[in-house]
């Protein structure tokens, strides 16, 4: 019996439920072991659940999503939330540290035509969340370890260090350390294979706060290296805006 | 046919698009009395969170509007930016732009033709149902995907939202060892992308003209628009400082999204087949033959033939990509400085799905003050309703099944990028 698959979109840019479809090698033969039930971007015929894993892309921000990922939840042995928006509220989630009719006033000339919460909330707040994969976008390897674990049915490796371990594992010099540029890897999840700092790039945050993060004290750093607070709160509040506060506290 | 009074199809979420949206098309006898389009994506106000955010930031948010086209987004950032601080990169820097983004619509363009629309024409749910049947053809398009993803990886850090862009130029630039990498399997799409045209000049397409304005970017270069160029409608072109005098946007209440109309109150249509109309003769020899063989004129007013179109303009991507990495220079530095200036700046570029416009204000320190993002789906949606309505109305004796499934194939012809647009179609078609 094949593995039933479904993939759900809430708030979003599409990227995460895009990298299943980037796994151009794996794809194909993935389907042998998993019947992609319920996939509205790529297979336009759909299979009545209850499926055996959901991936949840995108943040909840209107009512009927609310109502919407409760059904979800009941119908999917294991839930997965994928990605920086359904993890934790994505960079749409700014909007918590504003004023939701004025943004809606930027945007629309008739706000009241549009249905949103003033907020932009992570899955796990709404239902409980089996696992969780980080991201923004999630990582093409992890995801792809991750499947695997569950076809195999063992527990699946997902990152719980930070991408200071995944540089130095790498063995790419240390762009703080060496060059003393700001950098948010010491407080940023792995699983994205450090990439930025292969590119002569400081961490930016994408795969938010690394369990145990030590946020005051990266602060501090950063603060010595010359860049201002309000420099420090825009990058840690982008794409996860809320979490590395959470994580501080 | 069925000639009741009363007809109603509903397809409660359209598939193999990007992103969610409705359709609903009312036909009350025979005449079809109502077409909406109704993106029910829900709204993200990233014009409104990019208010108060340094000079710097809007390429690595504004990529995150879309994750299947989201260099077009750091590009058109890029362009707005450095128009506002009077700032030109070196041209070293531009080709390689061009190089990313020609991986870009490779990518998308190939995720496009064989996993969302191909389907159609060949009477298959999605590619894994067609790879049943027809796996090299499905392989096909996942290896030419995988070759635009490949630039993308190498050029940009990562194939969804690339890390590598700043404004001013890149992070770092790209080792000779990483270009020469890319040379085989790109020699190896360009069979791919040509069997491509090939396949998709075969398809049976529906007869159906459209009439809407081409809008598309025409390169002073006299290059095939994709990184930069000058808006043109058939009627000319305009400044892009005046880019929203030209095409207006305006809200309805169904959609979250913007619907657009040109200063004259006429539709505009961007995307493959606008771009192909004003550009064609500045396609490379190869595309241009490839074209002619696959059917095409120098104009094509088929909504359902812009498959061939995408498919020839992969080729072009395919080649054009070849040619940068054959002849390019590292530049001297990987980007040029930015210093912020107070003044508003414009920007657009060709996204695979059409022009994507952007412009910032920004005060003296570099911060935001003001951002408008026009993306090209927006800026469709007025043509796509009329498409459907006239589709719709010279087929009404198709039975509700197959009427639904024109119409959300009609919809696909656009390659709709809904979570642009503010992102996925739910169809309704009701005949009352």
């Amino acid at each position: 019996m094949k593995t039933s698959l479904a993939v759900w979109k809430f708030a979003s840019c599409d990227g995460c439920q895009l990298t299943l479809l980037d796994c151009e090698d794996e794809l194909l033969p993935l389907t042998e072991r998993i019947t992609i039930a319920h996939f509205l971007e790529a297979d336009s015929s759909t299979v009545e659940g209850p499926y055996d894993v959901s991936l949840v892309e995108g943040s909840v921000t209107t009512e009927a999503d609310v109502a919407r990922i409760g059904r979800i939840r009941e119908n999917s042995k294991v839930l997965v939330s994928i990605g920086a928006c359904a993890t934790a509220g994505g960079v749409q989630a700014l909007r918590n540290l504003g004023d939701i009719n004025e943004f809606a006033s930027i945007v629309y000339a008739r706000p009241d035509y549009i249905d949103t919460l003033a907020t932009s909330t992570p899955i796990a707040s709404h239902v409980e969340v089996d696992y969780e994969l980080h991201g923004c976008p999630i990582d093409k390897g992890q995801l792809l370890e991750f499947l695997g674990a569950l076809l195999t049915g063992r527990k699946p490796r997902l990152p719980a260090h930070s991408v200071c371990f995944e540089c130095k594992a790498s063995g790419t010099t240390c762009l703080m350390v060496a060059e003393g540029r700001p950098c948010l890897g010491p407080v940023t999840r792995a699983g994205c294979g450090a990439i930025c700092p292969r590119y002569s790039r400081g961490c930016f945050g994408c795969f938010g706060p690394a369990p145990g993060a030590n946020t005051p004290a990266l602060r501090h750093q950063l603060t010595q290296l010359g860049m201002p607070a309000v420099h420090q709160d825009r990058v840690l509040r982008t794409f996860t805006p809320e979490a590395y506060d959470d994580a501080s506290t | 046919m069925t000639h009741r009074h009363d007809r109603l199809l509903h397809v409660a979420a359209l598939a193999r698009v990007e992103g969610e949206g409705a359709m609903r098309v009312r036909v009350t006898g025979d005449t079809v009395t109502e077409v909406q389009l109704d993106i029910y994506e829900p709204p993200r106000f990233f014009e409104a969170l990019l208010r108060g955010r340094g000079h710097t930031e809007p390429p690595d948010i504004t990529s995150r509007i879309c994750g299947i086209c989201p260099v077009a987004y750091q590009m058109s950032a890029c362009a707005a930016i450095e128009d506002a601080c009077g700032i030109t990169v070196d041209s070293g820097i531009q080709d390689l732009r061009r190089l990313l983004y020609c991986g870009e619509w490779i990518s998308s363009h190939a995720l496009h033709i064989y996993l969302l629309h191909a389907p159609d024409f060949l009477g298959y749910s999605g590619a894994v149902d067609m790879a049943r049947d027809q796996r090299p053809v499905v392989e096909r398009g996942l290896r030419l995907k995988q070759a635009g993803n490949m630039i993308m990886e190498r050029l940009g850090g990562r194939a969804i939202h690339p890390v590598n862009v700043r404004i001013g130029g890149f992070h770092r630039l790209p080792t000779r060892t990483e270009l020469d990498s890319l040379v085989a399997p790109l020699t190896r799409a360009l069979d791919d992308a040509l069997d491509t045209v090939t396949m998709a000049a075969g398809f049976d397409f529906p007869e159906y003209e459209c009439r809407h304005e081409w809008l598309a970017l025409v390169d002073p270069r006299q290059r095939y628009p994709i990184d930069g160029g000058v808006p043109h409608t058939s009627q000319g072109s305009f400044p892009l400082r005046e880019y929203t005098s030209h095409v207006v946007e305006h809200q309805v209440s169904h959609s979250t999204a913007l619907h657009a109309r040109l200063a004259d109150g006429s539709r505009p249509l961007t995307g493959p087949l606008a771009r192909y109309a004003l550009n064609h003769d500045r396609l490379s020899p190869l595309a241009r033959q490839t074209a002619r063989s696959a059917g095409l004129d120098s104009v094509c007013r088929n909504p359902f033939r812009s498959i061939i179109v995408r498919a020839v303009e992969t080729v072009y991507a395919v080649e054009e990509a070849l040619r940068i990495i054959a002849s390019y220079e590292p530049p001297p530095r990987p980007a040029v400085p930015v210093p912020p200036v107070a003044a508003i700046g414009y920007g657009a570029t060709e996204a695979p799905r059409g022009v994507l416009f952007h412009s910032y204000t920004l005060d003296d320190s570099g911060t935001v003050l003001a951002a408008n993002i026009v993306p090209p789906t927006a800026q469709n949606q007025t043509a796509m309703e009329h498409d459907l309505r006239g589709f719709v109305q010279d087929h009404l004796t198709l039975d509700d099944h197959s009427l639904t499934h024109a119409c959300e194939q009609a919809i696909r012809n656009y390659d709709p990028c809904i979570s642009c647009s503010t992102h996925f179609l739910d169809l309704t078609v009701e005949r009352g």
